[in-house]
């Protein structure tokens, strides 16, 4: 690896918790992401001279608070400023940085950073481009290409989620563990989606959203690295791992959705579901079961399975009806039964989706399912109304295009039932 | 005489590398590891899993299972296993038979192996 590389990662790795320790100290997001960027630069000119630092974090914390102080007394000059007991204790920087190397502030540090830019007054789209520009260090052209806008809005609505960040009051004592739990749980839900907006992209899409899925499992590791012992947040990792592993697999050469039973599982990344496989069992020793371990657990059984017919259908029965009573909603409901469809045939999967109807009736998965049971039982023309439903409410033209393939395979029928087929 | 060396590196920048250069900073190491391992002189090789997957296991007369590596730095690495397991349980089960064996206190780190090679030396 080349230097520069090599420094780009340790800038990428240091960065969410010196801007964390920074934002601690300045209590100002803007100044706290300018220090963090003049240590950079530094960084890159002393670092190939003198070699790198023991602890990139500390010495970016370290740089960046001096220089940031030059930008206050720069600022000073142009502006009037808040008062210097706003700032903390900035006469002894050094000494605080051994503190902070020594002990343990960073950790909330890291979530207090994580918990402003996924502030729960944000929207979410704010709230995954700011996290994405302020935690991860993407620039706004790579943030604007994944959300599929013009720079100039991408620009705008950081500016507006800085500004009501601004706003809202974090405080910056240490959290209680009541308040830490909260942020730990926005900070995940957040995360989450990071990683959906990601792994939900098709075609050309898909490509320049990828970083999302990894900057989303990169800060899923942090947080189970600062707070080891929680089984959700170990249980959100595992999930985005075994999701992610599906990734070489899930998209044809035309960036169409290929469904999890025609994955060519081979292409999966072992390393991504062992190491999912490591945080579960971690999570599960817990006995404290969230929706997030549920959902891995099953990413997990399917992972199990070398082929589609391998799949324990009852196992992930199982765990649909754990999650239907963690988190009661219609779309668990429709995906438990798939799992039934299996374990018990289309009849009884219907009869669990049919009275959904009323809930889902503007949701596109619904009416693919429901068309994909009718077709199993031989109603095809119930099938065939429920897949041009499904059509019309399709959000994207892969999903559109995933459901006429059905409806080709529902014209099909017929020939692959032909007598000595 | 066999010696051991231990890797050590901070995490936060080998978890930052894209794939691409884990695969370049592995194919440069499999250069020098190939000649080892021409010469019959290259035992065990082991990757392990970032330690957001480690457990600890500190010994006592009841084993206390944390999550999360070991971190103390009053005591010091003396040796290592690679044993095959089912599941963490087992593993932690198999920490617990040697900690009841051992009179000393200490601590030992569960790993998962991302990667392990059993070498070429002769036995």
């Amino acid at each position: 690896m080349t230097c520069v590389a090599w420094i780009d990662a340790a800038l990428r790795g240091a960065r969410p918790q010196a801007v964390g320790a920074l934002l601690r100290h300045f209590k100002d997001l803007d100044l706290a992401e300018e220090a963090f960027q003049v240590a950079s630069l530094r960084a890159l000119k002393a670092w190939p001279e003198k070699g790198p630092p023991r602890d990139p974090a500390a010495w970016l914390v370290f740089v960046g608070r001096n220089a940031a102080l030059d930008v206050v007394r720069r600022r000073r000059k142009e502006a009037a400023l808040p008062d210097e007991a706003v700032l903390s204790d900035l006469g002894d920087a050094e000494a605080a940085v051994v503190e902070h190397i020594d002990d343990a502030p960073y950790r909330d540090d890291i979530l207090r950073l994580l918990f402003i830019c996924c502030h729960p007054d944000l929207p979410a789209t704010q709230q995954l481009a700011l996290a994405l520009r302020i935690v991860c260090g993407l620039t706004v052209p790579q943030i604007a290409r994944a959300f599929l806008v013009s720079d100039t809005a991408m620009e705008q609505r950081i500016t507006r989620a800085k500004a009501r960040v601004a706003g809202a009051d974090v405080p910056f004592e240490a959290p209680s563990p009541a308040e830490r739990a909260d942020r730990l749980g926005a900070v995940a839900t957040s995360l989450y989606l990071m990683f959906n907006e990601g792994y939900a992209a098709t075609g050309g899409a898909a490509h320049v959203k990828a970083p999302l899925c990894d900057e989303a499992i990169r800060l899923a590791r942090l947080l189970v690295r600062v707070f080891p012992g929680e089984p959700e947040t170990l249980g959100l990792a595992a999930l985005m791992l075994f999701q992610h592993a599906r990734t070489p697999a899930r998209l044809d050469a035309q960036g169409a959705i290929v469904l999890l039973e025609d994955q060519d599982r081979s292409m999966w990344s072992r390393d991504l579901v062992d190491e999912g496989t490591a945080l579960l069992d971690k999570a599960v020793r817990h006995r404290s079961a969230g929706p997030y371990q549920v959902q891995a657990a099953i990413a997990a059984t399917h992972a199990r399975a070398a082929r589609w017919e391998d799949t324990d259908w009852e196992g992930i029965e199982r765990l649909y009806a754990a999650l239907e009573r963690l988190t009661p909603s219609p779309v668990v409901t429709l995906n438990r039964a798939v799992a039934v469809l299996e374990v018990r045939g289309p009849e009884a999967a219907l009869a669990m989706v049919e009275p959904l109807a009323k809930q889902l009736g503007g949701y596109f998965y619904f009416f693919g399912v429901r068309g994909a049971l009718l077709q199993r039982l031989g109603r095809a023309e119930e099938a065939r109304a429920s897949f041009d439903r499904a059509i019309a409410l399709a959000n994207t033209p892969a999903e559109a295009a995933h459901i006429r393939m059905q409806l080709d395979r529902l014209s099909k029928v017929p020939r692959a039932r032909a007598p000595g087929r | 005489m066999l010696y051991a060396i231990l890797c050590y590196d901070s995490e936060e920048v080998s978890g930052s590398w894209t794939k691409e250069q884990d695969d370049a900073v592995i194919a440069k190491l499999m250069v020098v590891q190939k000649k080892l391992a021409e010469d019959k002189r290259l035992g065990p090789v082991a990757r392990l899993m970032p330690t957001s997957a480690a457990t600890t296991v500190r010994k006592g007369k009841e084993a206390v299972v944390l999550d999360g590596p070991f971190a103390e730095t009053k005591e010091q690495l003396l040796g290592f296993y690679v044993v095959e397991c089912a599941s963490l349980d087992a593993a932690i089960d198999v920490a617990k038979d040697l900690g009841r064996a051992s009179s000393s206190n200490g601590s030992f780190e569960i790993r998962p192996l991302r990667l392990f090679r059993p070498g070429s030396l002769p036995l």
